[in-house]
């Protein structure tokens, strides 16, 4: 699949919870090839960070060649703080699409599964998806996406402080409501994606999980973001998957996370 | 004007070539161009068996710069030779083959195979900072790099080119024992031992502690070094370190080096060491010089 590096325009950009931004762009080349579940690299325009920033694809307009990314800012003086910043009109270097995303030909009833900032890549995967869909989505309090989401699935919400749906994890919220499914896609922080795995084991249904790994060259030459392999990998010749490259979409059954 | 420069024997047609391990074996960057722009491409390092690498995380970024403390990770000189080397000759473009390893043995096992593939160059890693065994212990002691370098000079078939380690005392003194060992270039600078500790997890940026500092950061004491190196030996010197622009690749060639290395710049634009390339042709023009070898070491 190609892969372009491109210098996009920011048509807008809105803060939809604390410290989470959603930026619209527009990005000729990429929007076009993208899909549910990859990933850009963002730069910064700052000489001091050199490193691409990955972060996960939102939305894909086709036809008016944009990408909505929404993600966190992790803190002071961060690269994502500096991207928070954009505004309409500014400029920002962008690689993609990366990675291999989620598969979007199955038919079985799904779940949808995000973690914080795991979720945003569920509202493309919800569009793309031609299925009876589940969404759970889990937050530590401030809630975002869910009227997005709405639109495409029916969605359950677990808070870790209860303050709004099931009060927990999103496992909880499955269990709540007394949900099932045939087959389960999803994103977020590594305790979660264990659980999934697990749970996905003991109902014995395929399961696909997005992995998220420091990264450098974003393009599989690095060998930075590694992830465990259940069987020796055909490019390694050992034990180990490239996130950016062979993922950042796995089988459960592949990783051992 | 003439880009072509002469490394030991191996003609390559700009003196541009990217550094070990920032580049696999090409293949992710064939996507984005031609590696047939490239003087040539130098593999990851390759041992004789797979090796796994570190856990995760393996890069954190740095002002300037990043570390990565990877380990090596390679696929083993059989599957490297079964399908990175055809891979590679099929651009027009020098291959020179970065060999690691845990022992004398394990270089020489690996040298000497290569010594029947179709490659033009090895490159003998003796300076990995990330793993104990990756040939630090030969980098860091004079001695101990004159006799590695005797060794695989018995099996190679290819010209040797020694990547010299920026962790000494005194790097002219380890470019003299390699060339006493017999080399037939050296290459330098393999990354800086650094640390860096995330202060809100309490605990270190990189798994294994420590990692390999490398960008823009480090290209004062890169050139630095270039400079001590080209002034001790006769060999010729391939000049990295921090390498981003035109400008920085000219700044090694004025200090020494005959030709240079792309590393960590590969990682911010893909196609970044085919336009250094492009770039050092009009710096060349401009000035009014010849040929590559006219601008190295001029600067006193």
């Amino acid at each position: 699949m190609a892969k372009y590096k491109e210098r996009s325009a920011v048509i807008s950009q809105e803060e939809i919870a604390k410290d989470i931004y959603s930026l619209w762009i527009e990005t000729a080349q990429i929007a076009r090839e993208a899909k549910a579940g990859q990933f850009v690299s963002l730069y910064t325009a700052d000489g001091g960070k050199l490193l691409p920033r990955p972060i996960s694809i939102c939305e894909i307009c086709r036809e008016e060649s944009k990408l909505r990314l929404v993600y966190r800012v992790t803190g002071k003086g961060t690269g994502t703080e500096l991207f928070s910043r954009l505004k309409e009109g500014d400029e920002i270097s962008v690689m993609g699409p990366l990675g291999n995303g989620f598969p979007t030909d199955r038919r079985e009833k799904a779940f949808l599964i995000g973690g914080g900032i795991g979720i945003p890549p569920m509202l493309e995967l919800a569009k793309e998806l031609d299925c009876e869909k589940q969404i759970v989505v889990g937050y530590r309090d401030e809630c975002f996406l869910r009227e997005d989401l709405e639109r495409y699935g029916t969605v359950y919400t677990a808070t870790e402080d209860g303050s709004a749906g099931v009060r927990g994890n999103v496992l909880d919220a499955v269990r709540e409501n007394g949900l099932n499914a045939e087959v389960i896609y999803a994103c977020g922080p590594k305790p979660m994606l264990r659980a999934i795995k697990n749970y996905a084991q003991e109902k014995d249904i395929p399961c696909y999980l997005s992995l998220e790994e420091r990264m450098a060259c974003g393009i599989g030459a690095c060998l930075a973001c590694v992830c465990n392999s259940a069987e020796r990998d055909a490019h390694s010749n050992v034990k180990n998957k490239r996130v950016c490259k062979d993922g950042p979409v796995f089988l459960a059954s592949e990783v051992e996370i | 004007m003439d880009l072509r420069v002469n490394i030991a024997g191996v003609e390559w047609k700009n003196p541009v070539t990217v550094a070990s391990g920032t580049f696999g074996s090409g293949e992710e960057y064939a996507e984005f161009m031609d590696l047939g722009r490239l003087g040539a491409v130098t593999t990851k390092g390759v041992a004789n068996v797979p090796w796994e690498g570190n856990p995760t995380p393996r890069v954190a970024e740095i002002h300037g710069g990043m570390m990565n403390a990877i380990g090596l990770q390679n696929p083993g000189i059989d599957l490297f030779c079964k399908r990175d080397i055809p891979f590679l000759r099929q651009y027009d473009t020098k291959i020179i083959v970065n060999v690691c390893g845990r022992s004398v043995e394990d270089y020489c096992e690996v040298v000497e195979r290569l010594s029947g593939e179709d490659v033009d160059m090895l490159e003998i890693n003796i300076s990995c900072p990330n793993v104990r065994e990756g040939g630090i212990a030969f980098g860091q002691d004079p001695k101990a790099a004159e006799d590695i370098t005797k060794a695989v000079k018995k099996y190679a078939g290819q010209p040797v080119i020694m990547k010299l380690s920026p962790n000494v005392t005194d790097i002219a003194e380890m470019a003299r024992a390699v060339e006493a060992g017999g080399a037939d270039a050296v290459s330098l600078i393999n990354p800086l031992t650094g640390m860096k500790i995330d202060i809100y997890r309490r605990t270190f940026a990189l798994a294994n502690k420590t990692g390999g500092v490398s960008g823009p950061a480090v290209k004062p004491i890169a050139v630095r070094m270039v400079y001590q190196v080209a002034n001790a030996v006769k060999l010729p010197v391939i000049g990295m370190g921090g390498i981003a622009s035109a400008e920085d690749a000219v700044e090694f060639i004025l200090a020494g080096a005959s030709a240079v290395s792309v590393g960590t710049a590969n990682f911010i634009n893909p196609t970044i060491a085919a336009e250094i390339a492009d770039g050092i042709a009009k710096y060349m023009k401009s000035c009014g010089f010849e040929s590559v070898a006219e601008m190295t070491g001029i600067v006193k």
